[in-house]
């Protein structure tokens, strides 16, 4: 909506080319697939909700590319985004996704039942287990386009829907009406979002009014976390100390359908389908949008030549504990899942299970001398 | 999870039908564009009333904020100018940042010369906040670009290091930073380019594109304290002014370095002249002279600048508005500048103090920018020869402080309040 694209017609006064973004300098997955042709073929289009191809594009455009990370470029601005603009962003998705195609169909399990194991990671080395993912609520526009009047529906929706009973009872934090001592609390308890100052998210148009209509919920117990109107519509997050990681994604999947079946009472539901899985803002976290992950200790694996090439196999990706983009701080690093589409929610919690298991295995084994080449896996 | 939605995308006839429709939407939305932009698009969109839209403005502290009530929002929310700008977009900024604690900021920005005359109902009440009392809808704006009127502009050099004098110019038919499109942010870097090859004689000068400078013109144009950068400052970003950055934009300088065009900063041209030492008649006479000539070149090629009566020279800002100049010194005050006095001198001579790194900077060594206050509501002679009576003035007090003789504050310079 804001951002100087609203006004089409402007636009279409002067031919493609003269429009045509200068992307020489860029590297992200926009500039690498959007053509002349592709752009004069998409540029008069927009969703029922006015969102534009130059809507999509301008976070990519104006941040030509991060040095060791390729970024997407691009966001949608509501579902019929992924539909309008395919020629765009299907490339992008193949791409990102591992060469996941236009035809292929993505499975949703959220049973925990389906999972094997994964309650016994040694918590000497796993510190603490997490799986986070997002939701959209099917008719709303999302972060980069919504209204303010759209953005507090969402708010209203998401208090009222989150009346939760039992391990998942718990309370809502407006951004805007909190007092010094719950913001010291939810800063101190490491759950408190900022506002976004990455310009990959401020391009986009995500921090728009904030704080209004922003905020934190999260069960009593601490273990279930809600941030609301971030970079998505709902970010969902389980989390504990320890290596108990089918707890987590346990309390995970319930809380996920315990909150889907409170929105559907008010008569709305998540965003979702068949080829895409739940759809979200980044074209990055379509599918399950989970990251699931550890914290752990793995000092002499994590100096090992090969470290990098294990985590490939196993299809994981380390941080920092910082997050995304920090440095790994004393030899604990944040290790998980690197995708999130054609996969299912168990078969990816499965990998992150599987896989740090292998990899503390493997640093027992460094720790006392002995070699790990009996152990290195094949590729997942 | 179907929902009548997702039917309607797996049914592939239905698919065709969809998407043409949304094809010649937009040609027939481009009708409604002129008139209703915002209520074509708001049939598809959630419909919520004003007051569901209303920003929440209880912590905030800016023009905007003070004079948007909700009954204002409520008549204006729904329109657009031609170009197709709301009022959402003109007071983005304002929304996203609450406000400054010391400074009162505006809070809103025009997206087109239209805004002003479309969104009028909230600018006029901001503009009169921020130009002490003038209002738009009963006063006329004078401009005066003849700088042989000024008397005594050449100051003690042994104050005064240098002198400058800054105004922005915006080409009209084109949209501003807050709104412009890639092609029309083009078109202002190659009319105003254009124009600028044409000036002569101690004018003469050279472009300098963001996108193509190389490494040594970058490291002299910042040694020079000439090269901007993209701009850091929320309320810029939050206005959208830096979206496609560094395209279009760029720096134009004089070969003696004393004249400077700032293309596509945050409005479409910056004009700066400037010197070392206190000559502040001559900086004024490089400046009419070289606006005069940009303005003659343009008008050659059928262009002219945003101009009107009530508002004088058109700008993005609202505080910029009527004459958009800054005329100012930076100038050794050691004593003065330790009297409690100073301020209310300052005030009472309309003139604002900086550090010399700019807006919100802090003095180096009692060192000061010190510039007028005022933009809109008076002429650019006007405004300089208060800057340079203003300036005199503090100099004769320095001066009297240093044979400890005591000062006056001098009684205040007439406002149209």
């Amino acid at each position: 909506m804001p951002f100087g694209n609203t006004h089409n017609q402007l636009k279409m006064k002067y031919s493609a080319a003269q429009e045509f973004p200068d992307l020489s300098k860029h590297n992200n997955h926009m500039a690498k697939v959007l053509t002349m042709e592709m752009y004069e073929r998409l540029r008069d289009k927009q969703t029922p909700s006015g969102f534009t191809l130059d809507d999509v594009i301008q976070t990519g455009v104006d941040n030509p590319g991060h040095p060791f990370i390729m970024t997407v470029g691009c966001v949608a601005g509501d579902e019929e985004s992924y539909e309008l603009f395919k020629d765009l962003l299907d490339p992008i998705i193949k791409d990102r996704h591992g060469g996941y195609k236009p035809t292929d169909k993505h499975k949703t399990d959220l049973n925990p039942d389906h999972l094997k194991g994964g309650d016994d990671l040694d918590p000497n080395y796993v510190l603490s287990s997490r799986v986070r993912t997002g939701r959209s609520i099917r008719g709303f526009c999302l972060p980069p386009h919504c209204s303010r009047g759209e953005r507090r529906t969402i708010e209203k929706l998401s208090i009222d829907g989150n009346s939760l009973d039992g391990d998942l009872k718990g309370k809502y934090y407006a951004l805007k009406n909190m007092t010094e001592e719950e913001q010291q609390r939810l800063i101190d308890d490491h759950f408190l979002f900022d506002k976004p100052v990455s310009p990959l998210l401020l391009a986009s148009g995500m921090a728009r009014d904030w704080p209004d209509a922003r905020g934190i919920w999260h069960n009593d117990s601490k273990t279930f976390l809600v941030w609301v109107n971030e970079e998505d519509h709902l970010r969902v997050i389980s989390m504990q100390k320890g290596g108990n990681m089918k707890e987590v994604f346990t309390r995970f999947c319930t809380g996920l359908t315990k909150i889907e079946a409170l929105f559907k009472q008010k008569g709305h539901e998540f965003m979702w389908n068949e080829h895409l899985g739940y759809v979200l803002t980044c074209p990055s976290n379509l599918g399950t949008g989970l990251r699931g992950g550890v914290h752990v200790k793995l000092p002499n694996l994590s100096k090992h030549e090969k470290f990098g090439d294990i985590l490939k196999k196993l299809r994981l990706q380390k941080r920092g504990t910082g997050g995304v983009d920090t440095a790994a701080v004393g030899g604990v690093f944040d290790v998980s899942n690197a995708d999130r589409l054609g996969f299912s929610e168990v078969e990816l919690v499965q990998m992150v299970i599987d896989g740090v298991k292998l990899l503390v295995e493997m640093e027992k084994k460094l720790e006392k001398g002995q070699p790990i080449d009996d152990l290195m896996p094949s590729q997942k | 999870m179907a929902s009548t939605f997702a039917r309607v995308f797996s049914s592939r006839a239905r698919r065709v039908g969809i998407l043409s429709l949304v094809g010649a939407g937009s040609l027939a939305t481009g009708f409604f564009f002129n008139r209703d932009y915002v209520g074509a698009a708001s049939q598809q969109r959630k419909l919520y009333p004003p007051s569901a839209e209303y920003p929440d403005l209880r912590k905030h502290n800016n023009c905007m904020a003070s004079q948007l009530t909700p009954a204002i929002y409520a008549r204006l929310c729904d329109k657009a100018t031609p170009n197709g700008f709301t009022l959402d977009q003109a007071i983005q900024t304002g929304v996203d940042n609450p406000g400054h604690p010391f400074i009162k900021t505006v809070g809103m920005v025009a997206g087109d010369e239209e805004s002003y005359e479309v969104f009028a109902e909230i600018f006029d009440p901001v503009i009169k906040e921020r130009h002490n009392g003038y209002d738009p809808q009963t006063m006329t704006h004078p401009t005066d670009l003849d700088a042989s009127k000024i008397r005594s502009g050449q100051f003690d050099e042994r104050y005064v290091l240098s002198s400058r004098v800054r105004t922005g110019r915006s080409i009209r038919g084109l949209s501003l930073p807050p709104a412009c499109t890639r092609a029309e942010r083009r078109e202002v870097e190659r009319v105003v380019v254009d124009a600028l090859n044409g000036l002569q004689g101690d004018l003469k000068g050279r472009y300098y594109s963001l996108t193509q400078m190389t490494e040594q013109e970058q490291q002299q144009l910042i040694d020079d304290h000439f090269l901007f950068d993209k701009p850091v400052s929320p309320l810029l970003t939050c206005a959208g002014m830096a979206r496609d950055w560094p395209d279009a934009r760029g720096i134009w300088h004089n070969d003696q370095k004393t004249f400077l065009i700032w293309i596509n900063e945050e409005d479409h041209t910056r004009v700066i002249s400037m010197e070392k030492g206190g000559n502040m008649k001559r900086v004024f006479e490089r400046f009419c002279k070289g606006l005069q000539e940009v303005e003659r070149l343009i008008q050659e090629k059928g262009w002219e600048f945003m101009w009107n009566e009530r508002l004088g020279y058109i700008l993005t800002c609202p505080s910029n508005l009527g004459t958009g100049l800054r005329a100012g010194v930076h100038v050794k005050l050691p004593r003065l500048s330790k009297d409690a006095r100073l301020q209310k001198i300052l005030n009472n001579l309309r003139l604002q103090k900086r550090g010399t790194g700019g807006v919100d900077t802090a003095a180096v060594g009692s060192t000061f920018d010190i510039s007028n206050l005022d933009r809109l509501g008076k002429s650019e002679v006007e405004l300089v020869q208060i800057v340079v009576d203003g300036v005199n003035y503090l100099i004769d007090c320095e001066k009297r402080l240093e044979k400890g003789q005591d000062i006056r504050i001098p009684p205040p310079i007439s406002q149209f309040k």
